[in-house]
């Protein structure tokens, strides 16, 4: 199924995006790429075995990751204000 | 039910879309990558999410494409959108290394997972696809089926779920949270802090004598007679151009009251 190479461009496209890009922000959009490839992936292997437990294996992923996203934001936001900068690289708090 | 037989196998449009859509979707997440601004990632996103929540409607999982719809593109980007106008829209990566080499190392160790799970993937024959019509016939329809697996298999699951929403909820009120370390200051302590230095908070005097000279080199008279040193400009007093206001004075004889 074309669906599943699909699923795994973009999960690898995320994949690199968390390594290389340095915004938080974006690093956070890059985690939600890969989850939503892995939702494909479910949705394409639920049709293929004609099973309805993908579907609803997708659906709990949006939920966690809806989540996630929200107390993510929120720990972003928290060290922006403390530290004016969205940069994975400023926070160095524990570097000797 | 033809949109059953529609979700089994793959039909002429199904796979026109795919084609149209599928590059478009990696185009866009690679645009996701590349992309300097942080707000036109958040576009290409969407777009991605959007295409996605295409390819769930053309297997067949309708509940799946428009909760896509909804949460993702609707809730979670808008959430990105509203914390990158929190923290600046401007802020764009630097181009500076940090770590040496790292953006190689990165591109390489993608490279190896794509290219390891599509190797991986190419290996595998696929059986021919089944289709969720049975599954969704059996229990009465598409959302019926999800629902009633959701509310009856993976109740527990569901309920973890909504655990876990309630502590995100609660996780973000509490790291967003500012906690005041003074009182705020009152409207009474702002006013008293405003006069405490002693500055003058009316607008100066301005210049002249009894209104019979008005120039801005006469000062004007306070009501003891002494004169009032603010009314004339700064420089006028430190140069020593300021009039004395007693050349104004009316005499008894004056009675036609003007200066000539």
């Amino acid at each position: 199924m074309n669906y599943v190479y699909v699923a795994t461009l973009l999960f690898t496209i995320g994949a690199v995006g968390v390594l290389l890009r340095r915004n938080a922000v974006v690093v956070f959009m890059c985690i939600e790429l890969m989850l939503n490839a892995a939702n494909l992936a479910f949705v394409t292997f639920a049709r293929i075995n004609g099973n309805i437990d993908g579907m609803v294996v997708a659906f709990f992923v949006m939920v966690v990751a809806a989540a996630e996203v929200v107390v993510g934001l929120a720990i972003i936001v928290t060290i922006f204000r403390t530290r004016r900068s969205a940069s994975v690289d400023d926070p160095n708090l524990l570097r000797l | 039910m033809t949109s059953v037989m529609l979700a089994a196998q793959t039909s002429t449009g199904e796979a026109v879309t795919f084609w149209v859509l599928a590059p478009l979707a990696v185009a866009a997440a690679v645009m996701i990558l590349v992309s300097r601004k942080a707000v036109h990632s958040a576009l290409w996103m969407a777009l991605t999410m959007m295409i996605l929540a295409v390819f769930f409607l053309l297997q067949g999982g309708v509940f799946l494409g428009v909760v896509q719809v909804v949460v993702y593109t609707g809730a979670v980007m808008m959430l990105f959108l509203f914390v990158l106008m929190l923290v600046g829209v401007d802020a764009s990566d630097s181009l500076v290394e940090t770590l040496r080499g790292q953006r190689v190392v990165g591109l390489l160790l993608g490279a190896g997972l794509g290219g390891l799970v599509i190797a991986g993937l190419s290996r595998v024959t696929f059986a021919e696809s089944v289709g969720i019509g049975a599954a969704e016939e059996a229990a009465g329809g598409h959302v019926e089926a999800i629902g009633k697996s959701l509310f009856t298999q993976y109740v527990f699951p569901f309920e973890v779920v909504s655990a876990v929403l309630i502590t995100a909820a609660l996780g973000a009120m509490v790291l967003t949270h500012r906690e005041r370390i003074i009182a705020r200051k009152s409207q009474r302590e702002l006013a008293a802090e405003r006069f405490r230095d002693g500055v003058q908070q009316t607008p100066l005097p301005a210049s002249g004598v009894f209104a019979r000279h008005n120039a801005v080199d006469t000062p004007a008279l306070l009501p003891d007679g002494t004169t009032a040193p603010s009314s004339v400009p700064e420089q006028m007093r430190r140069s020593g151009t300021v009039r004395p206001p007693g050349a104004y004075e009316l005499s008894e004889d004056d009675s036609d009251g003007g200066d000539r």
